[in-house]
């Protein structure tokens, strides 16, 4: 074996990988459940891409045949349903991994001064999930999958001048068809994993390079021991493979409860327009993209008072709320990095932002004109939009003041850790 | 301890989303819909709707994604009955379930083209399904003769009359919620008795649900026994853990 493995070494650098990433990568020692999401997203990003080669292997990418042959995976390929419904739940669970993944970030200041670069590639990862969520939600080819295309599609024509090129540019035709079909399948199933496979990379490396940061938010490498290593670090592996590995069997329990028993999670993960094929004469009542964009979804139709202006307010609002993520590093002015060590201002701006958040979420999912959120108050769901518009916005674009603001508490020099 | 504190939090934070989510699922209808309370696990059930589905349904719409032969052994029903009684003639046992008649023709029939009902009860929902094939009355102002009071004006005559026979809405209609709970009065007619039609309409209904997912008559079975692998995995993945972390201090 070590004949094997000296050979190799000559030609490869394989010890020398394995210990830098692996067995003599430190890592803080008071990790809490907050720091598994990463580990989850990966595993979430291995399970699309096996199940997709699955499913891209009886999967047909015609217009005129596509919902047979999503039927076709579901019923007469053995275990297809298994699969398709493993693709379909994880498409989903990966976004809930990486919105915890990114609101873990935004506790403990993980963006913060040297992880600015892991923070930005982390971004690029997210906006990349959902291009690659979006073409892939098309494939089934369901009529909530067509009318759902057609309106983000048009969203594009809101782009003065250039716009209305664009979105045909975008469809390769003048209304979502078998054109827009074939290349989101092409992108979905080739472009966008290789981009995201690369990213993911990037992130992992840029992340071995500052090192991770922890709930305390202090930097481990700042106090090495004589052997040169961090005295609060301890090696990935065996103790952080371990530990991940329990609670990827956690993660892989809620995971499957939901794939054998609540697939269509109330039409949530699965919509029920969707169970009927694309009919560009019937469009559905309610045109909602899936769980995961709504919150964008309602900032963008929130925006109702620009007049003849509104829909481009919409689409730049949408784009803006996205790109404020990017700015985070450079928004937050506050001494200390983690929430532990934050005044009461942070702590109040993150609840108020979480819930905007959350509600904005729920309030893309219902009409506009409907009262369906907190009914007794009397408003409209799209004032509600409106009013958490404005404290999303409000917690980054205000974020230099508060954060300079807010009275922190002193850092300790070592990490807390308790059994 | 702590550990396990904060997977009770997942779990519950999980629950909470199942529960809103169970909350979106309500219809849309304007009359309050019922449910047929239906068993999948009864074979004899889904038998009996298969048959009606062949004998009322299927000249008029199919289930183009659904084969024959894989309902015959799922439902375990022997392919020499499904060849005499079921198929078409001309059709194979392979065959997918299409209607006898073009899709163009009932268009032209129906002014619509009866919707294929492979994954009805998932487009629509199993009680809005189970409530419309209860809910025919007979109208003399429509073209078919025939209305319904959970899809109004629907192009589909009542196919099964000759089990039900004619009911009109009685003046009594209680209301649950903000939806009317219509009560129908039984006008004779009808080789059944109302509650031999429930049932009827209840093992119809109950193999449409089949003829929707195939596979869920066996993914909760596997399920279970997924979930006991892994119950097993996360005990040891757990003691595993506590072994190697006992050095960290």
């Amino acid at each position: 074996m070590s004949k094997v493995v000296g050979w190799i070494d000559e030609r490869f650098p394989l010890t020398k990988v394995l210990k830098e990433h692996v067995t003599e990568y430190y890592a803080p020692k008071n990790f809490n459940i907050w720091y598994i999401f990463g580990a989850l997203a990966l595993l979430c990003l291995v399970n699309q891409i096996l199940t997709g080669i699955f499913l891209t292997m009886h999967y047909k990418p015609d217009a005129a045949s596509a919902f047979a042959s999503v039927e076709y995976i579901m019923r007469d390929v053995p275990f297809g349903w298994l699969i398709r419904y493993m693709h379909s739940t994880g498409a989903s669970l990966f976004f809930v991994v990486i919105y915890l993944h990114m609101f873990r970030g935004l506790m403990y200041g993980s963006y913060r001064s040297p992880r600015e670069l892991l923070w930005i590639i982390g971004c690029l990862i997210y906006l990349m999930l959902m291009a690659e969520a979006f073409m892939g939600y098309l494939l089934p080819w369901g009529d909530m999958s067509y009318w759902g295309a057609q309106v983000i599609i048009s969203l594009f024509g809101a782009i003065p001048f250039i716009g209305e090129g664009l979105s045909e540019w975008i469809r390769g035709d003048f209304v979502v068809s078998d054109a827009t079909l074939n290349r989101f399948f092409a992108f979905h199933v080739i472009l966008l994993p290789l981009i995201l496979a690369g990213l993911v990379y990037v992130h992992i490396v840029a992340l071995h390079k500052v090192g991770s940061n922890n709930p305390d938010g202090i930097e481990i490498k700042a106090n090495k021991n004589s052997a040169g290593t961090p005295r609060d670090g301890i090696p990935f592996h065996p103790y952080y493979t371990v530990k991940d590995s329990f609670f990827a069997v956690a993660f892989l329990m809620i995971f499957f409860a939901i794939v054998f028993f609540l697939p269509e999670m109330g039409g949530l993960f699965l919509e029920k327009d969707n169970f009927a094929p694309a009919n560009i004469l019937k469009t559905p009542p309610d045109i909602v993209p899936l769980w995961y964009f709504t919150p964008f979804y309602s900032i963008l139709r929130a925006v109702t008072f620009l007049g003849d202006y509104s829909k481009l307010g919409g689409v730049l609002s949408m784009g803006a709320a996205i790109f404020l993520l990017f700015a985070l590093p450079w928004l937050d002015r506050s001494p200390v990095k983690s929430i532990r060590y934050r005044g009461g201002l942070y702590k109040a701006a993150l609840v108020i932002f979480v819930i905007a958040f959350v509600s904005l979420g729920f309030l893309g999912l219902k009409h506009p004109d409907h009262y369906d959120y907190l009914p007794f108050l009397g408003l409209k769901n799209v004032t509600w939009a409106q009013i958490y518009y404005f404290i999303y916005f409000a917690f980054f674009l205000l974020m230099p003041i508060y954060t300079k603001l807010d009275k922190t508490k002193p850092v300790p020099d070592r990490v807390r850790y308790s059994h | 301890m702590k550990t396990m504190k904060q997977i009770l939090g997942v779990l519950l934070g999980a629950g909470l989303m199942v529960g809103a989510t169970a909350a979106m699922a309500a219809g849309d209808t304007k009359i309050h819909l019922d449910s047929p309370n239906i068993n999948m696990t009864d074979r004899n059930s889904l038998q009996r709707g298969a048959k009606t589905f062949v004998n009322y349904c299927l000249s008029c719409h199919s289930a183009s994604y659904m084969r024959y032969e894989h309902m015959s052994r799922d439902l375990g029903i022997d392919p020499d009955v499904v060849k005499k009684n079921m198929l078409f003639a001309g059709d194979k046992i392979g065959d997918l379930m299409k209607a006898s008649m073009s899709a163009k023709d009932a268009a032209k029939f129906f002014g619509a083209p009866p919707p294929d009902l492979s994954t009805i009860t998932r487009v629509k929902s199993v009680d809005y399904v189970y409530s419309f094939l209860k809910s025919f009355y007979p109208d003399p102002t429509t073209p078919t003769g025939w209305n319904n009071t959970v899809f109004e004006k629907t192009a589909m005559p009542h196919v099964l009359f000759p089990l039900q026979g004619e009911q009109k809405v009685s003046a009594k209609a209680e209301t649950e919620g903000d939806k009317p709970h219509l009560v129908y009065e039984h006008l004779g007619g009808g080789s059944q008795s109302p509650e031999e039609f429930e049932g009827t309409v209840r093992d119809l209904v109950n193999f449409l649900v089949y003829l929707g997912e195939p596979a869920k008559l066996y993914r909760y079975k596997i399920g279970f026994w997924v979930m006991v692998f892994l119950g097993f995995l996360l005990v040891i993945t757990w003691f595993l853990k506590k072994e190697y972390w006992r050095d960290v201090h």
